[in-house]
């Protein structure tokens, strides 16, 4: 053993700049301590963690929405940011929903000013559209999400992430707990690039907690907290069962075209989202897939109950979740081996090195709005006003073979079809086949199916026979009138700006 | 036909519409209509609420429509189930509805 204390050691050229050992715990001083060495990670307050966080005014905080209309987590992280005094905040959660609206008010105060979000809806899409905020808001689709974050536009100081569960190394997943809700792809996203992930907790198990979604070595800070969602409101909002007959009949219909598509063969997959008609959709694949003695090899996505049951009669080969739709999907991706959890990078980000929609055939896609030229619009209701989110929509519509958009051809009053879209999400050559309850009108550009459809006798028309269809019962609407500001920045999955949404003129 | 009573029609559903009528004070007509639509549909619903009280010879009373995009077919029915149940009327001129 060489004397360290030598002076001259440490001028020898090989060694300059190198830092002399002193003791095995002088970087890692809870190594001395067996009590803190396995709780240095949990503090005792929200307020503690994120003054540990070195979270500073001007920074940008990510939040995943597994809870959806549930989450306890953004208002009240937001809140707390907030009465520290917090100002200049991005905020940018995998998405925002109707139970953000607490939200207006720190936007006011200035707590938040720049926003990047999936969607959002309810009071604050209602207030941030009539111009709440002086920066727009960036929309992005879940794949676009992953992207903006791996290219450093999203650049997130601090993540909190809302789990019901975890050890205290913060090894933690979304499918146990009391308030489980299932696939965490969104958090996964978060937990490896934000500098700082902090993580609430409802409770502690002891370690190892296993699978963990969310693994030791991303979490910095653990913080236990009363409640971070309410699963019982996931399937509130977007996903839902219907028994709406029109929606039913819509369902079929795209069933049908599903079958006749050209790709209902032995091992094809199969997206079905979370729009009342597509959930519907699977309902009737069942009895075609036994009929025609196939199954399919996986489904992906924002997975719903339907799914899992025709999984659990071994007619679904293997599941890809990035999202749990409901109970029954989060406890199918607790309890079978072949449900799996992906992020969304794995999912739908067009750089990541690998997606999931990239191997997609058939996908049911839900719209507000679809033009003649099929471009969608998933975000602005007719009357200007952001009422949805962009979603997977884009991702999976330019990676599938054939992507199913579905909606009734009038909702209270309101066209679906329109010579142009209020806001363009989804480019509409990536449209292949509209569903209503109306009649299915199939892009020009995709004449081998619409050969295929014909000829199984669905009724097919032009999507200007429809739109003439629609006016004719419900008259033309007239424009809605907007101002020159722009309060939305609609990002496509790549980056790029595929829209802007303007400021709705008061009445 | 004259409004001599408080009267209701149609439900607060999507697609439906819900019809108030009250007798005027001042003895005037005053129609207010809200809409969900109002901003693609407002100049339509209001010209076929100014018709169908027309056609009926409404003339006075309070006339408030709470519109959920119901379908101009709709809008007339209710409305003018509202102004015969508020004129309290046993003989209905069938002609004069179509």
């Amino acid at each position: 053993m060489n004397n360290m204390n030598d002076p001259k050691l440490f001028e020898e050229p090989c060694l300059k700049g190198l830092e002399k050992f002193e003791e095995f715990a002088q970087k890692a001083p809870y190594l001395r301590d067996n009590n803190l060495k396995h709780t240095r990670k949990i503090v005792e307050s929200l307020e503690d963690a994120i003054r540990r966080s070195g979270l500073k005014d001007g920074g940008t905080i990510s939040f995943h929405h597994g809870f959806r209309e549930g989450d306890k987590v953004i208002n009240m992280v937001v809140g707390v940011l907030a009465k520290m005094g917090f100002k200049n905040l991005t905020l940018a959660p995998s998405s925002l929903m109707s139970c953000n609206h607490p939200l207006i008010e720190h936007i006011k105060n200035g707590v938040i000013t720049k926003i990047y979000t999936s969607g959002m809806r309810g009071k604050l899409a209602e207030a941030i559209s009539n111009g709440l905020m002086e920066n727009p808001i960036n929309i992005h689709s879940h794949g676009g999400r992953v992207h903006l974050i791996q290219s450093g536009e999203i650049n997130i100081d601090v993540a909190f992430l809302g789990v019901s569960c975890c050890d205290e190394f913060g090894n933690a997943n979304g499918v146990s707990g009391k308030s489980r809700f299932g696939s965490m792809g969104y958090a996964m996203v978060d937990a490896q690039y934000a500098k700082c992930v902090v993580m609430l907790t409802e409770d502690f198990v002891p370690y190892p907690n296993n699978p963990a979604s969310i693994r030791q070595d991303q979490v910095d800070y653990i913080v236990k907290v009363d409640q971070v969602g309410d699963p019982s409101k996931i399937s509130v909002g977007a996903a839902r069962m219907t028994r709406d007959p029109r929606e039913l009949m819509i369902a079929r219909y795209a069933a049908d075209v599903i079958e006749h598509s050209g790709y209902f063969e032995q091992g094809f997959s199969l997206q079905t989202g979370s729009g009342a008609s597509s959930v519907a959709a699977t309902r009737f694949l069942e009895d075609r897939m036994r009929k025609k003695g196939i199954t399919a090899s996986f489904a992906l996505g924002g997975i719903t109950g339907n799914i899992v049951d025709l999984h659990q009669k071994g007619l679904i080969d293997k599941i890809i979740d990035t999202q749990s739709f409901d109970a029954d999907a989060a406890e199918s991706l607790r309890v079978n081996r072949n449900h799996m959890e992906v992020s969304t990078n794995c999912y739908a980000n067009p750089s990541s090195k690998g997606a999931s929609v990239d191997r997609m055939d058939v996908v049911i896609l839900s719209a507000l709005e679809i033009d003649l030229d099929f471009n969608v619009n998933v975000v602005t209701g007719s009357d200007g006003v952001m009422m949805g989110a962009s979603g997977g929509h884009s991702d999976v519509a330019a990676a599938a073979k054939l992507s199913i958009v579905v909606g009734p051809l009038i909702r209270s009053r309101m066209p679906t079809i329109l010579k142009k879209v209020t806001t363009r999400v989804t480019p509409g050559e990536n449209i292949g086949v509209l569903v209503t309850d109306h009649g299915i009108a199939v892009n020009p550009n995709r004449p081998d199916v619409e050969e295929r459809l014909r000829a199984a006798g669905l009724p097919v028309f032009t999507i200007e026979e429809l739109h003439a269809r629609s006016v004719a019962i419900a008259g033309e609407p007239t424009d809605v009138e907007f101002l020159d500001k722009i309060v939305g920045v609609i990002r496509y999955r790549d980056g790029t700006v595929i829209d802007v949404v303007r400021q709705v003129k008061p009445l | 036909m004259k409004i001599v009573k408080e009267a209701l029609a149609g439900t607060l559903e999507s697609s439906d519409l819900l019809v108030k009528v009250a007798p005027s004070p001042t003895d005037t007509l005053e129609v207010m209509v809200q809409s969900e639509v109002i901003r693609q549909f407002g100049e339509q619903i209001n010209k076929v609420v100014r018709e169908t009280l027309e056609k009926m010879g409404v003339t006075a009373g309070q006339i408030l429509v709470d519109d959920k995009g119901a379908l101009d077919c709709a809008i007339r029915a209710r409305l003018q189930a509202a102004v015969l149940r508020g004129a309290d009327c046993n003989k209905i001129e069938w002609s004069r509805l179509s």
